[in-house]
């Protein structure tokens, strides 16, 4: 090993602790940036894998009863390659010991061929065989959440008819990787499940004998998706098409397509912060420590050794630092990911979820932290290379403090000596004054942006589930039904109260632009279900026209007061044009509401209703639940409580974790910013705290004016990073969660700020008291013995 | 900057080849007309005035001088480290003045050891390593041992230089600007901040090293007494060279008294 490389050793080894809290918040951001890239390379490839082999469909296509010749029709449409069709039910189901309604989604496999589409990937058991009454193969999500094995049994009602539905298997299809029910915010595997069930028995059960209700279609590659969807249409229309849709709109594959743009949001934005406090630390650090040693730069000159040579040196060190970062960053981020990978496998079924490594990420990671490091010291690797060795072989002149306006000041005139140093040593250095106050301020912001999430979900939930929504279950039944099957709700034992509702599906139309929904009529004095805006403010139902959501007005190019078409995708199929008489801006972004007297006029079907809302008194909820079971008409039974309950444990298992890891980036952070000011003041002004030890000053006395710049930083920060938090917020949201599927609210409550800014303080303080200690082990000879 | 070969070899020649001198022998050095003017702020300081001087191969030379008078300056420039206002400086046949900033460092990395009036150690080495900092990029140097050895300091090779007196850390810089043998060792007051009997150790370190390898040795120093080791003394002020006198015989170091 050469000379200077042992020079380089031994001043890494002195700055162990500046280097090491460099390295730490450098590894958060390439941890951060490796997790969420390395989770979306995972998903993305068990994604494509999973679609790829068990050849998921292109095109969903869902009518009320059409003929098996159909089939061939669909097939001849140019661009079809595939056409398979299906018997797909909604059920409710009884599951022994579980006392509430769950929903059961029952989709017929064929008999003796796997499915050409949407094929199953059976985990455990056996395919059920069609002669044997009742087998079903059951979902992994619902099997796992009741504890099932093949050979238990689960009780469904089946077209009014108890069937006892026989497990045989439990699958997985790509069709529901993600496993929600429809009109669900988040998946919930005890209330709702998959069955695949032969197709002669589903037949049996339906009265659908040579006919089928749903199918699935796959595209060749040179298909025209638009003019596929369009013929599609054309052809189901007789049979109570509703309307054939692509992938972006099917379910499972919309939820995790959305999770990745989440993942790539995540994967812009807090590893940036990362990078630039460690680049921060960095530059500041390499200066200083350049500046220290610009007599030894000068005797490396003097004696012929090369600016190249200089500067490779002090590369040499940063790199150090980085790499050192790079490998604790990978293997954190590595770890991270495994540990968010398996959070993902609760919530995404796929018959294998490994979480991948990709050497690309990792290269990318270090190819970015090491240029990121390289750019930030460049400047100070500079100077280093063009010090004219004669002159920085003199001492480096005194500090140079001058009298400023803050000198005039009677406030500061009558202040303490420590308290004027303090002020003169900030006033003295004002740029670098402000990037550490500006570091602390990322500490608090990241601590924010870690947390505000939470705010966020409990934000929306509270205005969901207290605000706009009153009841406590939503009924939907088989078929639209009349007053006589409402009544029948009204008087069962325990219903308080009950609000009808229609749930139409509609195609909206404005010039180009269209979107399939459902249209939701509600009457006009609505109670329960209630259509209220991000600000918690109720808007009335429409009397004559319909009101939408501001973002699917934005998306139909549609304001307040213009007309649009509607086209019912159900009953007689009437086309309409209706006016849009307000927009609500919520958070689910694809509403559309009307009074439920005018749905059932445009629809000429009498007194109809989809389903009800209802409060329960809570004493007969049992009773009240096995009514519902036994109610032939009712397809579904939706429980708010439920709801939220599993709203809240996914968000206390996932986005309480995530924000733990935040939690710990942030205190990194915060430590290091203020490790590092602490270290380099030490540095810089050891030898005057040491003269002030020795003309008998206290160890306190002079560790306050240490910690006392500190201080005044931290607070200073605090206000700017509690902003600067919200701003990223906001960005965030911008850039990772202003989907379709959810709009996510800016709201960031009181708690989370005073969390941030206690947190960051604490963190502070321990770094400041750790370097404080070394102010004790200040070697008051040898500090005044050594020349400045 | 030039980017070409970056060897003392590539810089230019002068035109005039080996002027005729009084002396029969060659100079190392030759200087004419040198000024050096710093500028601080408005102010103009002028540290040398027009300084001719030739050194000669193997000489030992004593400049003596009152504070600020330009020694320093002097030196940094016969050492390439620093450039003079107007007027030339060569080492051999190579133009010290035309030189860039790479051809200079080639030439303080293949011919000149200095040592500064501060040692200048590196404070992370040990005296056997900040010898061996110079012996890395020296071809022909000695072992850092060897040159550690020469100035008694074998002892306290593995030492830091926060572990050494004052003494020893200016023994430990002589070793390491004559490990690499240079051609000239230039010496900024290295007895400056010594007691007599250390300053006594050092200056037989310089002598011997002069008088054994032969090599062209320049020392500044405030204190006159120790013109008396030299084979010609330089008295500069305020920037000029003011006398020069030649001694019959060189005192051996141990003899000075001050
Ligand atoms: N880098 C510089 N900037 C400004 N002035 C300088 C610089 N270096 C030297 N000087 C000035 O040039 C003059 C000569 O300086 P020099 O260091 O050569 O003197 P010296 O003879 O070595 O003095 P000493 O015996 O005190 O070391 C002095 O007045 C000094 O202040
Ligand atoms: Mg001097």
């Amino acid at each position: 090993m050469t000379a200077l490389h042992r020079k380089l050793l031994r001043d890494l080894w002195h700055l162990r602790g500046p280097a090491t809290a460099i390295s730490l918040v450098m590894a958060c951001g390439v941890a951060t940036f490796v997790m969420s890239l390395c989770t979306l390379e995972t998903l993305w490839r068990a994604q494509s894998e999973y679609y790829d082999r068990y050849r998921f469909a292109d095109v969903f296509v869902r009518v009320k009863r059409a003929p098996e010749s159909l089939a061939a029709r669909l097939a001849e449409i140019p661009g079809v390659a595939q056409v398979e069709t299906r018997i797909v039910e909604q059920v409710n189901l009884d599951v022994s010991g579980y006392p509430e309604p769950a929903t059961g989604r029952l989709v017929s496999i064929p008999d003796y061929r796997p499915p050409r589409l949407n094929q199953l990937h059976l985990r455990r058991g056996r395919r059920p065989e069609p002669e044997r009454e009742g087998e079903v193969l059951v979902s992994e999500g619902f099997a796992d959440a009741h504890r099932l094995q093949p050979g238990d049994k689960v009780r469904a009602i089946l077209n009014g008819r108890r069937q006892d539905l026989m497990i045989v298997g439990i699958a997985l299809s790509p069709e529901f990787i993600y496993q929600i029910r429809e009109g669900d915010l988040i998946p919930d595997d005890k209330r709702y499940g998959v069955f695949w069930m032969p197709r002669t028995a589903l037949e049996a059960v339906f009265d659908m004998d040579g006919a089928f209700n749903d199918a699935v279609l796959s595209l060749t590659p040179d298909a025209v998706p638009g003019e596929v969807l369009r013929r599609t249409d054309d052809l189901t229309e007789p049979y109570g098409g509703i309307g054939a849709f692509d992938r972006s709109e099917q379910a499972s594959h919309k939820f995790v397509t959305n999770e990745m743009s989440e993942l790539r949001g995540m994967a812009l934005v807090v590893p940036t912060i990362f990078l630039l406090v460690s680049a921060f630390l960095l530059q500041v650090v390499v200066s200083r420590l350049i500046g220290t040693q610009r007599e030894q730069i000068a005797t490396l000159k003097a004696f012929g050794y090369r600016r190249s040579e200089v500067g490779v040196h002090y590369l040499e060190m940063i790199m150090v630092m980085a790499v050192l970062g790079v490998i604790l960053g990978t293997v954190a981020g590595a770890w991270l990911g495994a540990s968010v990978a398996a959070m993902y496998a609760r919530f995404f079924r796929f018959p294998e979820f490994q979480f991948h490594l990709s050497p690309r990420v990792l290269l990318a990671a270090a190819g970015l932290s090491l240029t990121v490091a390289g750019l930030a010291t460049l400047g100070a690797v500079r100077r280093a290379m063009a010090l004219p060795p004669a002159e920085a072989m003199r001492p480096e002149p005194p500090a140079a403090y001058g009298t400023s306006w803050i000198d005039s000041q009677r406030v500061f005139r009558d202040a303490s000596p420590v308290v004027r140093m303090i002020v003169r040593q900030i006033a003295r250095r004002p740029f670098r004054s402000a990037m550490t106050c500006f570091g602390i301020s990322l500490a608090v912001a990241v601590l924010i942006l870690g947390s505000f999430m939470v705010d966020a979900l409990d934000d929306v939930i509270d205005l969901e589930f207290t605000v706009a929504q009153r009841q406590d279950m939503m009924l939907t039944f088989f078929e639209p039904t009349v007053g006589r099957g409402v009544a029948n709700v009204r008087h069962l034992t325990g219903v308080l109260s009950i609000e009808p509702f229609r749930a139409l599906p509609v195609r909206l139309r404005a010039q180009n632009h269209s979107r399939r929904l459902a249209l939701l009529g509600l009457p006009s004095d609505a109670r329960l279900y209630r259509i209220v805006d991000r600000d918690r403010r109720a808007i009335p139902v429409p009397r004559h026209g319909v009101v939408i959501s501001a973002n699917l007005a934005k998306a139909l190019e549609l304001s307040a007061g213009d007309w649009l078409t509607v086209e019912v995708l159900e009953g007689k199929r009437p086309v309409v044009h209706l006016q849009i008489e307000s927009l609500v801006a919520d958070f689910q972004g694809e509403s559309a509401y009307a009074d439920l007297a005018v749905v059932n006029r445009l629809m000429q079907e009498g007194n109809v209703v989809s389903g009800v809302f209802l409060t329960a008194d809570a004493a007969h909820l049992n009773a009240l639940y096995r009514q519902l079971k036994e109610t032939p008409q009712i397809a579904s039974v939706s429980l708010k409580g439920a709801a939220l309950t599993s709203i809240r444990q996914t968000i206390a298992a996932n986005i309480l974790r995530m924000r733990a890891f935040n939690v710990g980036f942030a205190c990194v952070i915060a430590f290091g910013v203020v490790y590092n000011s602490a270290r380099i003041a030490l540095a810089e002004r050891g030898r005057d705290l040491a003269t002030l030890r020795v003309i008998g000053f206290r160890r306190g006395e002079v560790s306050g004016i240490l910690l006392g710049e500190l201080a005044l930083f931290t607070l200073a920060a605090i206000p700017f990073g509690l902003l600067l938090g919200y701003g990223m917020a906001d960005l965030v949201i911008h850039m990772a969660y202003d989907t379709e599927l959810f709009r996510i609210p800016l709201v960031v409550n009181r708690w989370t700020y005073a969390f941030a800014a206690t947190t960051t303080i604490l963190a502070a303080a321990c770094s400041g008291l750790i370097v404080a200690r070394r102010v004790g082990q200040l070697d008051l000879i040898a500090v005044l013995k050594t020349r400045e | 900057m030039g980017k070409t070969n970056p060897r003392t070899e590539g810089m230019p020649a002068t035109s005039e080849e080996c002027r005729t001198h009084p002396h029969e022998r060659v100079p190392v050095f030759q200087a004419r007309g040198l000024t050096r003017v710093y500028r601080v702020g408005d102010i103009e300081i002028q540290a040398l005035r027009g300084i001719d001087l030739d050194l000669y191969s193997g000489e030992f030379v004593v400049l003596l001088g009152p504070s600020g008078s330009g020694k320093s300056t002097l030196l940094n420039i016969l050492g390439g480290l620093d450039a003079p206002t107007s007027g030339f400086v060569r080492f051999r046949d190579h133009d010290l003045v035309a030189a860039d900033e790479a051809a200079l460092t080639e030439f303080r990395r293949d011919h000149v050891g200095f040592v500064f009036q501060f040692y200048n150690l590196i404070p992370s080495l040990t005296a056997r390593e900040n010898v061996a900092l110079i012996t890395d990029i020296t071809p022909n140097a000695m072992r850092p041992e060897d040159a550690i050895r020469v100035v008694g300091l074998a002892d306290r090779m593995n030492h830091f230089p926060a572990q050494l007196s004052g003494g020893e850390q200016q023994r430990v810089a002589i070793a390491r600007a004559i490990a690499k043998r240079p051609d000239v060792l230039l010496c900024d007051e290295p007895t400056g901040a010594l007691d007599v009997t250390t300053g006594v150790t050092v200056l037989e370190a310089i002598e011997s090293v002069n008088r054994e390898l032969g090599t062209t040795t320049a020392v500044i120093t405030h204190n006159a007494v120790i013109a008396g080791i030299a084979d010609r003394v330089i008295s500069l002020s305020d920037g000029r060279i003011v006398r020069e006198e030649h001694n019959a015989i060189r005192k051996p170091p141990r003899e000075l008294v001050w």
